[in-house]
């Protein structure tokens, strides 16, 4: 098979994706107790007030009514206003995926070289004191959860030395990027000791294989057989991780951006689904379902061209 | 007519302060904010919710949008420290003779691009909050008013007619999001009211800037500018204040109060008798549609125990009677206090031994699991057993309305007539309680028709003797309200929450 009608293929699987989550999670939301209505009147619950707000709202139509609107209007390109405010989705997305892509971006940037750089070092001393220590740290460091990993760099970094900003409250990501120091540790302290491992556990493998063997008995140089022929081999496994783990900083941005206050796609999420604001929330499922396919199939076509012999072709 | 607070996110904050992490400094407390002082920016952090955000008054539920609200625009009245009406734009109102027709006389006040603020204004306003169409906050409060034979007598007169004798019709004039908006105005992206702050920016979900409308008629802010940023973690907001980022942290946990009273980065700033903390019983289907049985759970209460471990002793006991420190509060009526034996008697008179009673409760307001999970400790040993159900927060308030028989109740301050008007009359929109009673109903049209004050507050004793002996609210106390502020920020209020006072930036400075 071709690469290019493996890419096609995979596409055409991934459309169907996309529409097998945001239905699923239309359907999540609709089985949650309450409505845009009960959110909305909150703790003066109203029966008559809540009865008008939905039909306000149009929510006294059929759901499968209310999908197929929504499904048709995104067709056309169109994601749909929010119940609540009645303002675009699309402008919740453009306003949240700033400071989102800014994580996620600056997180990648920082994790992918030095995952490598770690795993690499690691694998060349194998059993050595360095390797040790990067092994007893990186365990280490991967069993801490985000949330409380936060909390103490805030306490310790944030308050007590007064090194870093505790929080994000206010400050224009970009222009003041003391801001993002800790929150961007927090997100890659634990992808960077999973890669690491992968890389490292790569290296050692592909170092001991038979065609790193061959290479070097051809007299080819010690550097050149690492970097040329080893670590290709080595990085497969850890590309196909780096796409997860794009996945997981989706989901690690939530954590990161409640604590550090940081407007972006995880907090209009956990409000939108407070509020049952299903346009909002469909709206952020299609952005997160279609970004976790693509990056999935960019790291497989990699991983194709890395080491053709690892991708199963079905 | 209490907003939502806090929207904890995934609960992430409980128990985990900074504060128990790093100590604190046992310094004196410094508060440098003595003179009021012109000039300055003050950052203000609240919890908000990003979907939720308009700026449209009329529209406003959370507290964050109550303050804003409160900074851009004002109300006719609004209520004083003892919770009761006082006039803001409205400069007097007199009643005839029936109280079915009022006269409201305006202030001279202008709005931000200069216009005045005249009867028309009002009169619109009132007209978009009832329009049958839409669903604003204020409009059961506003339904008494009988608006197509009420007018403008001039420009800063108006007469509203009003479908009852209403003696407390104040009250709704200081109604939960009644603000005057210019007539006409449907687009709120830059907002023009006549508050003490005009409008310059907004990016939803994260800041709204305002600036000094100096010439506001109760006399310009002393600050420049005010900003408030949008933090839904209690943690962060009390973060953000110690590193120096806000001036101001809304709505702050007693446990964080507690940790940070002694230091020198934060103030600590308690409102008492902001939100009343209970349980609600159903009178309609048993268990408790027996007398006993409720009067039962009042004395297995222990209060004090419940203040100190829920609230962090950031509050008082309260008496089953919603507001303690209020206007018309009966406060001769004895204080409850503990007391097992009678209670066991009580629950074998009716029958209960050995019932297991479902309480409701949910993460919607601070504290409600931690009261549940206590009290359920306290009831042990009674004969009856209380199991603790944690239901969704987002729906919380709508499922307890209408389902169980036990639910954690929460709410913040209004006027003691507008809580019995919303929540213990037969017609009553949300009555937690299904307290229906002819003759309790008889008693607040007796209270609401009679002009005299003091003949009116002894209508409302008697209504509070009702409820203290028979009624379904167990109000076990009443939380302080607490913010933290750095100490150069002087001007803040106690008034508690929801009145006037609470979150008013214009009296505020930067020392």
């Amino acid at each position: 098979m071709s690469l290019r009608r493996y890419a096609a293929r995979r596409l055409a699987i991934g459309l169907v994706q996309v529409l097998a989550v945001v239905t699923a999670v239309f359907l999540l939301v609709q089985a949650l107790p309450g409505d845009a209505a009960v959110a909305l009147a909150g703790d003066n619950p109203d029966p008559a007030r809540i009865e008008q707000i939905r039909a306000a709202m149009g929510l006294d139509r059929p759901a499968v009514q209310r999908f197929g609107d929504w499904l048709w209007g995104l067709a056309r390109g169109d994601f749909g206003e929010s119940l609540i405010s009645g303002r675009p989705v699309v402008e919740f997305l453009r306003d949240g995926l700033g400071p989102t892509l800014v994580l996620a971006v600056l997180a990648l940037v920082l994790l992918v070289p030095l995952a490598v750089l770690l795993g690499v070092l690691a694998a060349l001393r194998e059993g050595g004191p360095l390797d040790k220590a990067v092994t007893t740290v990186t365990v280490g460091l991967h069993s801490i959860p985000e949330f409380a990993l936060a909390v103490v760099l805030i306490a310790v970094f944030g308050v007590q030395l007064r090194w870093l900003p505790p929080t994000a409250v206010g400050a224009d990501l970009l222009g003041q990027p003391a801001v993002l120091v800790l929150p961007l540790v927090v997100l890659v302290a634990r992808p960077l000791c999973s890669i690491s491992r992968l890389v490292r556990a790569g290296m050692i493998d592909a170092l001991a294989s038979d065609h790193v063997r061959h290479a070097r008995r051809l007299g080819i140089g010690v550097a050149r057989v690492r970097f040329a022929h080893a670590l290709p081999t080595a990085l497969a496994p850890a590309v196909q991780q780096v796409a997860r783990t794009t996945d997981w900083l989706l989901g690690g941005v939530i954590v990161v951006e409640a604590v550090f206050v940081i407007p972006g796609l995880g907090t209009i999420l956990v409000d939108a689904v407070a509020g049952r604001d299903l346009p909002v929330v469909q709206g952020l499922a299609v952005v997160f379902a279609v970004t976790t396919v693509v990056v999935n199939l960019v790291a497989d076509l990699l991983v194709f061209r890395l080491a053709p012999r690892s991708v199963a072709i079905a | 007519m209490h907003p939502l607070n806090r929207r904890g996110f995934l609960g992430l904050t409980a128990g985990l302060s900074i504060a128990a992490l790093t100590g604190c400094g046992a310094a004196e407390p410094t508060s440098s904010a003595s003179a009021p002082r012109a000039g300055g920016r003050l950052r203000a952090a609240f919890a908000g919710g990003g979907a939720k955000e308009v700026l449209d008054p009329h529209l406003a539920n959370l507290f964050v949008e109550a303050a804003r609200s409160k900074a851009l625009f004002d109300k006719l009245a609004d209520l004083g420290p003892d919770v009761s009406a006082q006039p803001r734009l409205a400069e007097k109102w007199e009643p005839d003779a029936t109280l079915t027709r009022w006269r409201i006389t305006l202030r001279p006040a202008t709005f931000h691009n200069g216009q005045p603020v005249r009867a028309e204004d009002v009169l619109a306003s009132y007209a978009r909050i009832l329009d049958p169409a839409r669903a604003f906050r204020a409009k059961s409060s506003l339904a008494l008013i009988d608006l197509p034979n009420s007018r403008a007598v001039d420009e800063r007169t108006v007469e509203f007619a009003l479908k009852r004798p209403f003696v407390e019709f104040p009250n709704v004039l200081a109604a939960f999001g009644a603000y005057i908006v210019p007539a006409g105005t449907e687009d709120f992206t830059t907002p023009v009211g006549s508050g003490p702050f005009r409008f310059v920016s907004f990016e939803p979900g994260k800041s709204v800037l305002l600036k000094r409308h100096d010439g506001y008629w109760e006399g310009a802010p002393h600050l420049d500018e005010l900003e408030f940023v949008i933090a839904n973690e209690e943690s962060a907001r009390a973060n953000a204040l110690l590193g120096g980022q806000v001036e101001y942290a809304h709505d702050l946990t007693p446990t964080t109060a507690r940790s940070h009273a002694a230091g020198d980065r934060m103030a600590i700033h308690r409102a008492p008798n902001s939100a009343v903390q209970a349980f609600a019983m159903k009178l309609d289907r048993p268990p408790f549609d027996n007398r006993d049985l409720r009067e039962a759970m009042f004395l297995l209460a222990d209060r004090p125990q419940l203040v100190e471990s829920v609230l962090a002793g950031s509050g008082q006991v309260g008496n089953d009677l919603f507001g303690k420190g209020y206007q018309h509060y009966a406060d001769d009526i004895p204080q409850r206090t503990r007391d097992l034996d009678k209670a066991k008697f009580l629950i074998r008179r009716a029958g209960a031994e050995g019932l297991t009673v479902k309480l409701d409760t949910s993460t919607a307001a601070a504290g409600m699991v931690e009261a549940a999970t206590v009290f359920a400790d306290q009831v042990k040993g009674s004969g009856l057993t209380v199991e603790v159900v944690t239901g969704n927060k987002d729906s919380y308030w709508s499922d307890t309305l209408k389902n169980g028989s036990l639910s954690s109740f929460r709410s913040g301050a209004m006027p003691i007539e507008t809580h019995i008007a919303q929540r213990l009359l037969s017609g009553s929109g949300t009555n937690m309680t299904k307290w229906t009673r002819p003759g309790f109903d008889a008693l607040y049209d007796q209270a609401v028709s009679t002009a005299d004050a003091k003949g009116r507050g002894e209508v409302y004793r008697e209504m509070q003797r009702s409820l203290h002996a028979e009624g379904g609210y167990l109000m076990w106390g009443f939380a302080d309200w607490i913010v933290g502020a750095a100490p150069n920020v002087g001007g803040i209020s106690t008034a508690p929450a929801n009145t006037l006072d609470w979150a008013r930036f214009d009296q505020v400075w930067l020392g």
